[in-house]
């Protein structure tokens, strides 16, 4: 995967000039997806597909503008955005010009927060709990290419199977359910029981009675049960902090559940505020939260 | 549980030894050939079969009217009535 351009800053005179007589916004193009290949004066351009979705008419724009400037080769990042490969310089403003008329941008590159990502949560999953591509969305719209420390990866999952690792991004969100019973419906099938991998249910007294402490809220038990009894009550989502891949590796850490969905954007906003103000020059939060200290972090960001 | 016991069993199918989703597919299958309002009985395995198959049922309409342990639970009835 590429992710970071260094050799672009290295390009910065040559392209200052070049960009002049091809009208090219350098400031664009360094905050942009512009992806410098192997290939002399090839670019790959990464679009902002927030979430991974997007209409078909958007698809075929971009396959037109991929056949008619490029190679009419796409790839698909491994964050869900689409790439197209092969652009030669000076085709950078043509591009950006046809895609942004059909509604499409460029992503970002570098030190920022990037394009989030989603699954497909409670929109079109089964076992999506919360509207990840619209929290997404709106990630999109009020965060992306905040300026950072070191790039700012954002994920929602619908559920704690977290397809798309949320728990392995700068922040991580995860769907999450408290289940509520219902006792007049429950028949004592004990169904939920065998379904809680967390040894959280055990029947008391023919009902299933829950341990908070042991239950991660995951609501498997809740799409288990085959009555009107184990019910969905609150979702909300789990939030992950610090995680990140590269050479060396970082797990999340766990620092809230039930975030409600309300609160996400100001929980974006105070993680950014003190992670601006806290990271290092190149700095992941995941670093900076070992070096400052979590304490630190979740006093200002959860208080 | 009442309730099922007082039910006439109009079907029995036994899907001990049949995997998901393979016994859930059979289940509904089965449901689509009789009639409306009349009760199926289907015997499956503990595990996987018995947590999945009834709630699946459920969410094609059906009303689970009863789940019976059989053998210490080692199997079990389920009692639906197509809807
Ligand atoms: S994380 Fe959960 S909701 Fe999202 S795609 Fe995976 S299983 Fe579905
Ligand atoms: S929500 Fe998940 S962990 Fe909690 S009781 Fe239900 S199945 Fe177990
Ligand atoms: S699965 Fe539903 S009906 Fe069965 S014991 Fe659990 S809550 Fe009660």
């Amino acid at each position: 995967m590429t992710e970071d351009n260094p050799e672009l800053e290295g390009l910065e005179a040559r392209l200052e000039t070049e960009s002049k007589a091809l009208h090219v916004n350098l400031n664009e193009l360094k905050s942009g997806g512009y992806i410098k290949q192997r290939q002399k004066d090839k670019f790959t351009i990464r679009l902002r597909c927030p979430g991974g979705a997007m209409s078909v008419e958007r698809m075929r724009k971009i396959a037109e503008v991929a056949e008619k400037y490029a190679e009419g080769r796409v790839h698909l990042s491994v964050r869900q955005s689409i790439e197209i490969l092969d652009v030669d310089i000076a085709h950078f403003d043509a591009v950006a010009e046809e895609l942004r008329e059909a509604g499409q941008d460029i992503a970002s590159c570098g030190p920022r927060v990037r394009v989030p990502t989603a699954c497909g949560g409670c929109e079109y999953n089964p076992n999506g709990l919360m509207d990840t591509q619209a929290h997404a969305l709106m990630v999109d719209e009020k965060f992306f290419g905040t300026e950072c420390p070191h790039k700012f990866k954002i994920t929602f999952a619908g559920c704690q199977i977290d397809c798309p690792r949320a728990r392995g991004a700068d922040l991580g969100f995860v769907g999450q359910v408290e289940p509520e019973l219902v006792p007049a419906e429950c028949t004592a099938c004990e169904i939920c029981v065998k379904r809680c991998e967390d040894d959280a249910l055990v029947m008391v007294d023919g009902l299933p009675v829950r341990d908070i402490e042991k239950c991660t809220l995951c609501g498997d038990c809740v799409k288990a049960c085959p009555f009107d009894a184990m019910i969905q009550g609150q979702a909300g989502y789990a939030i992950w902090v610090g995680g990140k891949g590269g050479k060396k590796m970082r797990l999340s850490d766990h620092i809230l559940d039930m975030a409600q969905e309300e609160d996400v954007e100001g929980l974006i906003q105070k993680t950014l505020d003190w992670y601006i103000a806290n990271g290092d020059k190149r700095e992941r939060i995941g670093r900076t939260i070992d070096r400052v200290g979590m304490d630190d972090f979740k006093e200002e960001v959860l208080s | 549980m009442s309730e099922a016991n007082a039910e006439k069993i109009d079907d029995v199918l036994d899907l001990r030894g049949v995997m998901c989703p393979i016994n859930f597919v059979k289940t509904k299958l089965h449901l689509e050939t009789m009639e409306d309002g009349s009760v199926l009985e289907v015997h499956l395995d503990d595990g996987e079969p018995i947590v999945n198959v009834p709630r699946s049922v459920k969410d094609e309409g059906h009303k689970i009217l009863a789940i019976e342990s059989e053998d210490d639970g080692s199997w079990y009835k389920l009692i639906v009535r197509k809807t």
